[in-house]
């Protein structure tokens, strides 16, 4: 039996959940996996699935592999959210509410910690991949070995996230895992260690990719385009990666000492020994307040590209624009106290604090006037990826004034940690980064996909999370005004706040039906392909490089190097090219990246070590690790990772595009 | 300026190479440059950490100078053969080559044996890690530097026994720069660490 322990670690029957609502969803996790298991085997997709897609270096494929582990984790997310709104509509008086009170923990830690890494990152980066080397006018990422490897441990982290629903159990310790909470003396069980190594896991994955891109924007752009040539979209981009590189190595800094202080007995945080807790604090903000404009900055992007599209005009203000994201970038890592102005740092610490955070609210203003701007007397086409637009602007607006009136010291002093707050920081995630990433899958979906999506069931679902949204968080900011604090799992009958619960639980319901809309949009876009394809390659008359390539995208990007003269190059070529004769181009070789079986190897070596280190497996992590460290060897001594695609297949798919758009129906978009 | 002089559509092999070469070594840089960001949030946390010793001994009793002397001469030395290896990879003299990085490489591991030896002293005398905040900082900040030391002797074993194989192909002289490149910063680290935690905790600051 102690043979066992030892190899087992932390192990033992005793870690399998034991409440119905853990089981339930523990058991259905499975099942679904199951289910799909038997698909791909009864369909013979394996060999497919494996070759064109989880071995892929193909950005586009990678990014569609990010968005629907994204989906994935909205769903996962979202069902912990609908459990919190039940559970603070129905847990007042004499009634417990629908879960017990650890479980409640563990739903509001794991509803933050997926939503922002697993749902919020994995849509961003899905749409940086999809997007960003074609609007630049490249064929691939700096470094596209990297990326895969990237996804992967971004998919290892997922995994071990979801894996605590039934192995063991997950932090209660909310999203950020405060000490001296989250230190072993008071959260003794496995759960933090799950919530360390998952992020741990996708955070260094995140970090790869900020390098990634960083570089490929400054090094990879096509002949012509300057720095103030680049659409706004990878302007974003450059900004969040860099902020990405400034911060993440910080998170990795901080879950490692966490993880000492509770793994090794280290005293970094701890309440005894000369540790210092507010430490933590600080060093998670100043990578957490970061995180949430690196969350940001890629979905305004996405907003200016779609606002001057289907405005039909050019982004009004496009220097100062630049000139608010860098702003933004800047000022982001000064304002990181506000978060915890109660921490007692002093009149004048909370000050500047305070007024760096009022004065962020400027660039940011510049931004939502600019596209207002856009807007203004220009030839408006109220498509859905404009109704999010619209949504966005009014609810990032409400959202914004609620975050200067937090900036304020002494008023947040007495909004800290309520309900105002959490319903400050869902109208800016919700209705900024939401809706901007479901805005941008439904704008660029034609160009990876080859169709277009159902415009009318996207408008149906934007009006449910937009209704929704409204009913499930202004009940909350009324609510924090009244005193109700976050996280609360009871509440006495006379306070008088079950309405407003309740409303916001129906809310949250409405926002529910939202997601399943846009799921279902998906799904009947993808029955109905035939009757929205997209021939042309340029659905929306667009402006940027990612509408001059047929669509769905050529896996080359561009079969002859783009040369950019202009900002929105691709407009100004539409505007000339109508009576210029259109020339025979002569193709070139190609060199491609090879696909590589590495990176998921890699990935799957993850999950287990991080596996070994939250139950103390050591030979496993030992084992893990070293499996690693060899793949790495294996990889960086191959000198053959490229392949060479000759000029005639490239010009028989090059036809085969040309051919299909000579069928495209005479009805432009108008 | 090369690029710009050449014609655009050109797809010279040496051109790619070089491309592939300018893109691997921004992009080290850049991850260099994260590191550093690593390395900083260490260096504040031993700052706000090092006066918390919880009643036990402080740097200035526990640290010897003529140690940690020896590990910094080795360190830069290692550092200045480093540079010979990689001049001689520019003259394209493998046997030299050899030589100057089997030298880093037996210096970097003589230096990881002076740092584990030290710790092994301080852990074996009753200071370890879980004795005080201030020692779980020390050996977090000096630890982790001394696993870069050791994934970087790693990868130049890795390297040196490519080179003595397949002697300096592109991808091996371009992974030796990137390489000489990391032990440099490693070494810049080192020079903080020698100042920050040794020469000020000795003088007691």
């Amino acid at each position: 039996m102690n043979y066992i322990a030892g190899v087992l670690g932390k192990l033992n029957t005793g870690v399998f959940p034991h409440d119905k609502v853990t089981l339930g969803a523990a058991i259905s996790i499975p099942v679904g996996g199951l289910l799909v298991i038997a698909f791909l085997t009864y369909t013979k997709r394996w060999k497919w699935l494996w070759k064109n897609w989880l071995t892929s270096v193909d950005p586009k494929k990678i990014g569609v592999m990010y968005i629907i582990v994204g989906i994935l984790m909205l769903f996962r997310g979202g069902v912990d959210a609908l459990m919190i709104r039940a559970q603070q509509a129905t847990s007042v008086g004499a009634s417990h509410g629908i879960v017990s009170v650890n479980t409640f923990q563990q739903l509001f830690s794991a509803h933050g910690t997926i939503m922002i890494f697993f749902m919020a990152m994995g849509l961003m980066f899905g749409l940086i991949n999809l997007i960003l080397p074609i609007q630049i006018g490249s064929r691939d990422v700096a470094f596209p070995f990297m990326n895969l490897t990237s996804f992967w441990l971004f998919a290892a982290g997922m995994i071990l996230i979801n894996l605590s629903l039934g192995i063991g159990q997950f932090s209660a310790a909310g999203w950020l895992a405060y000490p001296p909470l989250s230190e072993l003396r008071f959260s003794p069980g496995v759960g933090v260690d799950y919530w360390i190594w998952s992020l741990q896991i996708a955070g260094i994955g995140s970090l790869l990719s900020g390098i990634n891109f960083f570089v490929t924007i400054i090094k990879m752009r096509c002949r012509g385009m300057n720095l103030m040539k680049m659409p706004m979209f990878v302007w974003s981009v450059l900004c969040t990666n860099l902020l990405i590189m400034f911060a993440f190595p910080i998170l990795t800094v901080t879950l490692t000492l966490l993880f000492l202080d509770r793994t090794m007995g280290m005293h970094f945080f701890t309440a005894g020994f000369g540790g210092n807790p507010m430490m933590y604090i600080n060093l998670i903000w100043a990578w957490g307040h970061p995180e949430v404009y690196i969350l940001i900055l890629p979905a305004f992007g996405i907003y200016s590209e779609i606002v001057a599209t289907f405005s039909r005009k050019r982004l009004f203000g496009y220097t100062s624009m630049v000139w608010a994201l860098a702003a933004i970038t800047i000022l982001s890592f000064s304002v990181w106290l506000h978060h915890f102005f109660t921490m007692g740092a002093g009149a004048d610490v909370n000050g500047f604090f305070g007024i760096m955070t009022m004065v962020i609210a400027i660039p940011t203003g510049v931004k939502i006037f600019n596209w207002l701007a856009t807007m203004f007397r220009g030839r408006i086409r109220f498509a859905s990826p404009m109704y999010w637009f619209m949504g966005f602007v009014g609810l990032f607006t409400v959202g914004g004034v609620a975050g200067v009136v937090m900036s304020v010291p002494p008023a947040d002093f007495q909004l800290h940690n309520s309900l105002f707050l959490v319903a400050h920081f869902h109208t800016m995630i919700v209705g900024g980064v939401v809706f901007g990433y479901l805005a941008g899958i439904t704008y660029w979906s034609p160009k990876i996909f080859g169709f277009r999506l159902n415009e009318q069931i996207g408008k149906w679902s934007f009006w449910c999370w937009f209704v929704g949204f409204l009913l499930a968080f202004i009940p909350l900011y009324i609510l924090g005004l009244m005193g109700a604090t976050r996280r609360i799992d009871h509440y006495s009958a006379s306070m008088g706040w079950q309405p407003l619960f309740i409303v916001s639980a129906v809310g949250a319901g409405i926002i529910a039906i939202g997601v399943g809309l846009f799921v279902l949009q998906l799904i009947v876009s993808i029955i109905q392909r035939k009757d929205n394809i997209d021939y042309t390659g340029d659905p929306w008359n667009g402006r940027t490089l990612e509408w001059s390539i047929p669509s769905p995208a050529p896996f080359y990007n561009f079969a002859i190097e783009p040369v950019v003269t202009e900002r929105d190059p691709f407009w100004e070529s539409k505007q000339l090219a109508k009576d210029s004769e259109a020339k025979v181009p002569h193709y070139k070789p190609i060199t491609m990246p090879k696909n590589s079986a590495i990176a998921p190897i890699i990935g799957a070596l993850s999950v287990a070590f991080g596996f070994g280190m939250i139950w103390h497996i050591w030979w496993l992590v030992i084992i893990s690790l070293v499996a690693i460290i060899v793949s790495i060897i294996i990889r960086i001594s191959d000198d053959e990772t490229d392949y060479v695609v000759p000029a005639h297949e490239i010009e028989k798919i090059e036809r085969e595009y040309a051919a299909k758009r000579a069928q495209a129906p005479r009805e432009k978009y108008a | 300026m090369s690029e710009i002089a050449n014609p655009p559509m050109s797809l010279d092999i040496s051109n790619a190479e070089q491309a592939k070469d300018s893109k691997t070594l921004f992009g080290f840089w850049v991850y260099i440059m994260t590191d550093c960001v690593l390395f900083a949030s260490l260096f504040a946390t031993y700052a706000v950490l090092h006066h918390n010793t919880f009643g036990g001994p402080s740097g200035q009793t526990l640290f010897s100078l003529p140690n940690v002397l020896a590990e910094t001469l080795i360190l830069l030395t290692s550092s200045f053969t480093c540079g010979l290896g990689i001049l001689s990879a520019r003259a394209r003299h493998k046997d030299k080559v050899i030589f100057w990085f089997l030298i880093t490489l037996i210096m970097g591991i003589a230096f990881l044996f002076l740092e584990l030896t030290e710790f092994r002293h301080l852990v074996v005398s009753g200071n370890s890690w879980h004795h005080s905040a201030f020692l779980s900082a020390f050996f977090t900040l000096v630890g982790t530097h001394g696993l870069h030391i050791s994934v970087g002797l790693l990868w130049l074993a890795v390297l040196l026994g490519k080179i003595f194989g397949r002697g300096l192909s592109k991808n091996n002289l371009r992974q030796l720069t990137l390489f000489s490149i990391f032990w440099h910063f490693l070494d810049i680290i080192w020079i903080f660490i020698f100042t920050i935690v040794y020469l000020m905790g000795a003088v007691g600051k």
